[in-house]
């Protein structure tokens, strides 16, 4: 009883009125109501797609359902979600390996060549092979373009993690008798396991939304056939049922993913700080591993940059002066900064919820924008098209609904940094300007608003430059005679015109490039966490 | 460590008064507050004369923090009211937002602005309109706060995240100063310091707020720095202050058991109560204000038991702790002869072990008897069943 009291256990002070119940500037209500609204909103393509599935009626949609040519596609999809993810896996996992955790000569500048594929739209990737080898077409070729295209997005976050991974780890591994390899196997591979299938995710998506790159080698999927057939019949509910086919593959793929990512936990136990990454040496290896990566970018990134550029070229200065490229420019310009304002202000609710109010409300409401960000913009496009068309046709093929589309299409682009950004700004700060006499107004726009105004302009660049290359909703919403780089490209190249379309591609490569690098950048920053 | 057993004690002072007296500065009357269905606060009364330093001090959970909470307008009771200066600021209908109460708040950690230098920071709450010269009387301005809370004043020019944790908590200080308020609001300021930085920014807030007649009203989790802060304790469990008074009061006159202990070491010991005779292991020991008569528990701290070569108590050393400038001390307890040969003693005890501490390691050592005085008077509180 002498020294018990002494030193007393430290606390947290009533957690309750702590972290319970943060007096916000305005009302919590109003902003839960306004993200409830957001969320609904954003429901509207799935809404859409069960609606069309009730009102096509049973017996119609089973037969449109069960027939040869979904079949068909179904087994293009199939094949290549089989054939393209474990590809993506392997060299994304093998890339980020050998960047972060061996004596590769260069690692620095190869940890951002392997990223630099990313910057390249697929559709841009597609154009240039076609250029390359102009008799591509089929599945092998929806494999590989597929493959170059979107293995970084396994790279980056394998990448992030295994940078972040803690050492001791592996050391703890080694002192219990494994040696390198089976370290890796048994101790590294298994920590990557949320990067691997947060990345796998990614590329199945990618897989299912993407309409350019396969169109342009003739390789059918569900969405190249949802496209056609908007196409011919408009609004048919052929059309519509490949749809909700679509929209179920997506759901599945989420699914999946929460599944096998399951419930262990891999972030850092413990505090201290953290040991710098151990590298292998790479001895004999050293100059195989080399030449792997130096054919993997050449062939992912050097080859479509030589082709545009080549293109582009042979263009010389016509091409950059013809009468559509500033206009295109513009528009692109326009839409990308009314569309990465709209986001972030629309984001806003959601990641205030979030940061400040945590619980299961928040929660449901980011699922439900998760959950449509995943869906193709391609059933984002004709859900808006059918609303605007049935529900209020004033609006159809204005300026608004493309915007509204890419709102819904990039929302937790600005919400994962909103996020972050709020979060360094806790209400405390709030309090204290209101302590030294700011009205609560004001003491949020002077402190929370001011902190998390540049993690808000990095996640607005991001749906800025998300929106520079958007090829499908833009190719169906946009308002008539409207084109942007990415859909002036798209008319051009399917004309074949590829010295016409070669300065929109080189144009949209360049605008990707920060883009990528952000969430390169930021890929490091959220790992482990 | 000499006990105060020969002082004078002053009378404690238990319930508040809830009438608001002409000079309190803040008046809390009867405030209750929920979060959910988890009651907070249950009923608080608390008076702070106007220059004076509250320590409102408790456990984890209860509800100190929300009370100063409600006090800074950062939160609404849910009943009761809330007055500054007389006029009412909660409750009853009334609502004066936290940017209007004219408070000083220092946070936990400070809550410097991460976008603002120190000077910046410092200058948050001021109003240049309202300075003469503008920018440079604001500069001054900054400079002079800088260096009443001991900072130079080419801190104004860095980063927060480029100082200390008592430099953060310095700043702040000095941020909260800036507005000249009337009340300050210290949200355990000093808790994420380590403990030599703790007790020195201590001293300093302290200093240069007595120097300038701030009321002030500290929440601590820590008896030793309530205790140490302020003219005025209150004990918070459970959402109610089960007392309030000076600080020597609280500690030596605890009101009941549970802020005994939470306030300090304790040696509670059964004991029989005729009159205002405790008699127990320890002897015949007097109290003050005997709450009740016949079977009691007695409260000593153990600062009042002196090992003395006279001493009519004897104890036999069970076991030993050495922490530098002192050694705690477990002791079995003799039953001493006049207890024994009390004819018909209902003391209820015999053969306890309690705690004590002696500067002087060597004094004991298992197994040795050693003597024992009392000094000053103990405590009674009825007993627990």
């Amino acid at each position: 009883m002498t020294t018990d009291l002494s030193a007393p256990p430290r606390q947290g002070t009533t957690t309750a009125g702590r972290g319970k119940r943060p007096r916000p500037p305005f009302g919590v209500s109003a902003v839960s109501i306004l993200a409830v609204l957001i969320a609904l909103f954003s429901l509207v393509p799935l809404g859409y797609v069960a609606y069309m599935t009730v009102a096509t009626g049973w017996d119609t949609a089973v037969a449109l359902i069960l027939r040869p040519r979904v079949g068909e596609l179904l087994l293009n999809t199939l094949l290549l979600m089989a054939a393209t993810i474990p590809l993506c896996l392997l060299l994304g996992v093998a890339g980020a390996w050998l960047v972060e955790r061996t004596k590769l000569r260069g690692h620095r500048i190869w940890a951002v060549l392997l990223a630099a594929p990313l910057a390249i739209p697929a559709f841009v990737n597609s154009y240039a092979w076609v250029s390359a080898i102009p008799s591509l077409g089929g599945l092998g070729s929806g494999i590989l373009i597929s493959t170059l295209s979107y293995f970084p997005l396994v790279y980056i976050p394998a990448a992030a993690t295994l940078s972040r991974l803690d050492p001791a780890i592996e050391q703890s591994s080694a002192a219990l008798g494994l040696g390198a390899w089976r370290s890796f196997f048994r101790v590294v591979l298994p920590q990557l396991r949320i990067a691997m299938t947060g990345g796998a995710l990614l590329v199945g998506l990618h897989l299912l939304a993407e309409y350019g790159a396969f169109a342009m080698i003739r390789f059918d999927t569900f969405t190249t056939a949802i496209m056609t057939q908007y196409r011919s019949t408009f609004n048919g509910a052929a059309g519509n049922m490949l749809a909700s086919v679509l929209v179920f593959f997506c759901l599945l793929l989420l699914m999946a993913e929460v599944r096998s990512r399951g419930t262990a936990r891999y972030a850092r136990i413990g505090s201290g700080a953290q040991a710098k990454a151990l590298r292998l040496p790479l001895h004999a290896y050293q100059v195989p591993a080399q030449l792997f990566l130096l054919a993997l970018t050449a062939l992912a990134f050097g080859l479509p940059l030589y082709y545009v550029l080549r293109w582009t070229a042979a263009g010389g200065a016509g091409a950059w002066t013809a009468a559509e490229f500033l206009p295109a420019l513009l528009a692109t310009f326009w839409y990308g900064l009314a569309g990465a304002a709209a986001t972030t202000v629309v984001a806003f609710p959601m990641a205030y919820l979030a940061v400040r109010r945590p619980g299961w409300f928040s929660k449901t409401l980011e699922l439900s924008n998760y959950v449509t960000s995943s869906m193709p913009g391609i059933v984002v496009a004709l859900a808006f098209v059918t609303v605007s068309i049935r529900v209020v046709p004033g609006i159809y093929q204005t300026a608004g609904v493309l915007v509204a589309a890419y709102v819904l299409l990039f929302l937790p682009r600005a919400l994962v940094n909103l996020r972050a950004g709020l979060a360094q700004a806790p209400k405390e700060l709030d309090e204290a300007a209101q302590a030294l006499g700011k009205p609560p107004l004001l003491a949020f726009i002077q402190v929370t608003l001011r902190l998390t105004a540049p993690a808000a302009a990095g996640g607005a660049a991001l749906v800025f430059l998300a929106i520079a290359n958007e090829l499908t909703a833009t190719l169906l919403l946009s308002p008539n005679g409207t084109r942007t780089l990415a859909t002036e490209f798209w008319i051009k190249s399917s004309e074949i015109d590829y010295v016409g379309a070669a300065p929109y591609a080189l144009l949209m490569i360049l605008l990707s490039a920060p883009m990528t690098y952000l969430l390169f950048q930021q890929s490091k920053k959220v790992a482990g966490q | 460590m000499t006990a105060p057993s020969t002082r004078r004690l002053p009378e404690p002072r238990v319930a508040p008064s809830v009438a608001a007296t002409t000079n309190s500065h803040l008046q809390i009357t009867d405030v209750t507050k929920n979060f959910g269905s988890q009651a907070v606060l249950k009923g608080v009364n608390l008076s702070v004369a106007k220059g004076g330093t509250t320590a409102i001090v408790g456990p984890s959970g209860s509800g100190k923090t929300t009370l100063l909470r409600l006090i800074a307008g950062f939160e609404h009771p849910d009943t009761g009211t809330i007055s500054l200066n007389g006029t009412l600021v909660a409750g009853d209908g009334a609502w004066l937002p936290a940017h209007k109460r004219q408070i000083g708040y220092v946070a936990q950690d400070g809550a410097l602005f991460p976008h603002l230098t120190v000077g910046q920071n410092v200058a948050f709450g001021l109003n240049p309109a309202k300075l003469d010269g503008g920018r440079r009387a604001v500069a001054a301005r900054v400079a002079e706060l800088l260096e009443m809370v001991s900072l130079d004043a080419s801190m104004a020019k860095r980063r927060p995240h480029q100082l200390s944790g008592g430099q953060q908590q310095r700043v702040a200080l000095a941020r909260a100063l800036a507005r000249e308020p009337e009340l300050m609001l210290l949200d355990e300021p000093f808790s994420a310091l380590d403990a030599g930085l703790r007790v020195a920014t201590r001293r300093a807030v302290a200093k240069v707020l007595a120097e300038h007649g701030v009321t002030t009203i500290l929440v601590t989790h820590d008896q030793a720095e309530a205790l140490s802060f302020a003219d005025q304790v209150a004990v918070m469990r459970g959402g109610k202050l089960a007392q309030i008074g000076n600080p020597f009061v609280v500690y030596t006159r605890p009101a009941d058991r549970a802020t005994a202990e939470f306030l300090g070491d304790a040696v509670i010991l059964d004991a029989w109560l005729e009159g205002s005779l405790a008699t127990c292991s320890l002897g015949g020991i007097p109290v003050r204000r005997p709450p009740a008569q016949g079977r009691v528990q007695l409260m000593l701290r153990p600062e009042q038991i002196r090992i003395a070569e006279d001493g009519p108590i004897r104890g036999v050393v069970v076991d030993t702790d050495y922490f530098g400038p002192e050694t705690t001390v477990r002791l079995k307890l003799n039953v001493p002869k006049e207890v024994a040969e009390h004819a018909d003693h209902r003391y209820p005890g015999g053969g306890e072990i309690i705690t004590i501490r002696h500067w002087n390691a060597s004094i004991a050592r298992p197994g040795m008897e050693l003597c024992l005085r009392v000094v000053g008077e103990g405590v009674a509180f009825p007993v627990e069943d």
